[in-house]
């Protein structure tokens, strides 16, 4: 019987990477493409969640799960124009400066609209319940939303790895000198990636507003885990993400199981062990920019 | 050259300021400091608390606002001075300043019983009075206790006993079995003790207890726990907006077993929503309370900010119009003569009908408490009336006492 309640923990961990998969896409797309590590990632997700409370009053669930990334996709040209685009040949640190400090702003912002307090948001009734499967339990809204993220997580891949966006963007990764040799303009096909990687971001934000709290802080209490998961993936490494976003999962419904208490450290002592045998991460590429 | 000239120019701009700074702002710093009293108000407005420090700080900003108008304390307005207390270490260094800097006559607020530790100690250190309106914790009225602390806030102890008495009413208790979800830092901890001697007093078993990191949002691995374990009833101890994630994920789960919590703030409430909040749940006020000051508070509340006031903005409100009502009683403003009047069971109308006092050996606001469940559907005013005010507790025949801890469970020493 110990073991049935175990894998059922394991089962749900792949359940929970889904979850992480979501948070991380996002984040690791614009790290890997622009070289910034994006702290402003989490409150592009806490708008995502805030526009699907404000959206769903008019178009419902399904409108929000769609509008709400758009809305807060435009809001990622102007980030990406108007800020981001000075940095991608400076100094690392740079950048990250300049994001924490959005995401503080932002955070801010979000507290003078909105108020401190969680708003109310729920389920919408049509996904609402539970499948059960012999012993195991399973939320019919978690199966949805691990839809979607598959969905995500194929379309992105089809978008990098079949189309002739994907293959400039991922040649400027390597060589944006090359690129620009060839008489491509970078500039365009950044701004879609990074419109993409907020938009990614927005859609966890809507997604997962249902279940955890739609808060001002909500961006920053899913940063770090987004975080680590890219680190442990590797950067530059789409299937590295998935791997790494799975076993975090895993890892954690593992430790919930036998210790709760450090189910939430688990992730970080999991990227500890990783980095210490392989420093670039599980799958992560060697990129000379960063060398 | 030019580069000269230009901060050359932009250093005599700052110079004049702060010339002028110099001329007009210190004089009317002095003035204000020798005909205002200055109360200073910390209390978490960023992290998981902060939902509810920013309706205390509504609260006390309202409390000073009426007292003010109402021609202040002893003939002199209040200054309140209200800051984001953010974490114990910092909590400490803002009321060392606020005390010696900005002179502030006492320190009132603090939701997180870690940071009110570390107020309370700088309190004593600077022998000023520091009500806490928000922290749990019976070790901070027992071990931690100290001459200058009072309490506005119901400890764990009387959250347990009010909750554990409608639990007994409902037969949930005498040979029940009750799995804890347990926030893991002081509070939690704290709570779980302290409730999990009520249970076994009453001849209660517990069928499990879990840990659960403060930062944590996915609670689904814990529901598959409970569903193992299949308890009588689920305990929540958890804090902040821990609680609007657990109702919400109980809620998609829909695991059969009932739940109750023993630490609650209704705006946590609030931010689950109707469709997800079940169980019962204790609470030291609701905007429900049928009282005529408890009206007033809550009609001037939704005028000032659109939405009815919640129980932290009750507690931050409630401890300025307690410190004003003292401070004009004695026509001072002194700690000792303050302290003294407290210890000696002064009462005050605290918005519940009936009055409370400080108990004189651990500084514990006396009080009636109230327990909440689900309203029944179709029955809500608004978007915020969907729980069901419950009986009042003690009831008014009995001693206010009989919920809060006894000598024996609290070791608190003043002298």
């Amino acid at each position: 019987m110990q073991f049935i309640f175990f894998l059922e923990q394991v089962l749900n961990g792949l359940l929970i990477g889904g979850y992480y998969l979501l948070i991380a896409l996002g984040l690791s797309l614009i790290f890997s493409l622009g070289g910034i590590v994006n702290l402003a990632h989490g409150a592009f997700y806490a708008l995502g969640a805030y526009g699907a409370v404000v959206l769903t009053q008019y178009v419902g669930f399904g409108g929000a799960l769609i509008l709400s990334p758009v809305l807060v996709g435009l809001l990622g040209i102007a980030f990406e124009r108007l800020l981001l685009r000075r940095f991608y040949q400076s100094d690392p640190i740079l950048g990250l400066l300049l994001t924490f400090g959005l995401a503080m702003i932002a955070e801010q912002i979000i507290r003078m609209i909105w108020g401190s307090s969680p708003l109310a948001y729920s389920i919408p009734s049509a996904l609402k319940g539970q499948v059960v499967l012999g012993d195991f339990i399973y939320s019919r809204y978690r199966l949805v939303m691990l839809l979607v993220v598959i969905g995500a997580m194929v379309g992105l891949w089809f978008l990098l790895n079949k189309t002739a966006f994907g293959r400039v963007v991922r040649a400027g990764t390597q060589r944006p000198d090359m690129v620009a040799v060839l008489g491509i303009r970078l500039n365009h096909y950044m701004t879609g990636a990074v419109v993409l990687g907020v938009s990614l971001a927005a859609l966890a934000g809507v997604l997962l507003a249902p279940l955890a709290g739609v808060h001002p802080a909500m961006g920053a209490e899913i940063m770090t885990a987004a975080f680590v998961v890219v680190v442990i993936g590797g950067m530059g490494s789409f299937w590295g993400v998935v791997l790494a976003a799975i076993l975090v999962g895993v890892v954690r419904g593992i430790t919930t199981f036998f210790y709760p208490p450090a189910s939430e450290a688990s992730m970080y002592m999991l990227m500890i062990l990783v980095l210490l045998l392989r420093p670039r991460g599980l799958l992560g590429e060697r990129i000379e920019r960063f060398e | 050259m030019k580069e000269a000239s230009k901060s050359r120019r932009q250093l005599l701009q700052a110079g004049s300021a702060a010339g002028a700074m110099a001329l007009l702002g210190l004089p009317a710093l002095v003035k204000a400091q020798s005909d205002k009293i200055r109360i200073g108000h910390l209390t978490p407005l960023t992290g998981f608390l902060g939902p509810l420090g920013e309706y205390g700080t509504m609260g006390i900003k309202q409390a000073v606002d009426e007292i003010n108008k109402a021609g202040g304390i002893t003939g002199r307005q209040v200054e309140l001075l209200t800051e984001d207390s953010v974490n114990p270490a910092t909590a400490a260094s803002k009321a060392q300043r606020m005390f010696e800097r900005d002179g502030v006559m006492c320190l009132l607020g603090e939701i997180n019983s870690a940071s009110g530790l570390a107020i309370s100690q700088v309190a004593l250190r600077n022998k000023k009075i520091f009500i806490n309106t928000g922290g749990n914790s019976d070790e901070l009225r027992g071990k931690s206790c100290n001459k200058f602390m009072f309490h506005v806030e119901c400890a764990n102890s009387m959250y347990v006993n009010t909750l554990g008495r409608a639990l007994l009413q409902q037969g949930m208790v005498k040979g029940k079995s009750w799995y804890f979800l347990t926030a893991d830092y002081a509070f939690g901890h704290d709570l779980t003790r302290v409730a999990s001697r009520f249970l076994a007093a009453q001849g209660g078993k517990i069928a499990g207890e879990d840990k659960v990191p403060t930062d944590a949002t996915d609670y689904s691995a814990y529901m598959l726990k409970i569903r193992q374990a299949k308890p009588d009833i689920v305990i929540s101890n958890l804090a902040g907006t821990q609680i609007t994630s657990f109702m919400k994920q109980y809620s998609e789960y829909g695991l059969p077993f009932p739940i109750a919590g023993f630490g609650f703030d209704t705006a946590l409430a609030w931010g689950a929503g109707a469709d997800n909040f079940l169980g019962t749940w204790p609470v030291p006020w609701h905007h429900d309370v049928d009282s005529p000051t408890s009206k007033a508070f809550v009609a001037e509340f939704m005028k000032r900010q659109g939405k009815p006031p919640e129980n932290q903005a009750w507690g931050d409100y409630t401890v300025m119009k307690i410190m004003a009502q003292a401070m004009n009683d004695l026509k001072s403003t002194d700690s000792m003569q303050i302290i003294e009047h407290f210890e000696k069971g002064a009462q005050f109308d605290i918005l519940k009908g009936r009055p409370g006092y400080f108990r004189g050996w651990d500084h514990q606001l006396m009080q009636q408490m109230y327990t909440l469940t689900p309203k029944k559907k179709g029955a809500a005013r608004d978007k915020w009336d969907f729980l069901q005010l419950g009986a009042v507790v003690p009831n008014a025949d009995e001693s206010l006492e009989i919920i809060a801890p006894t000598r024996e469970e609290n070791p608190c020493n003043l002298s």
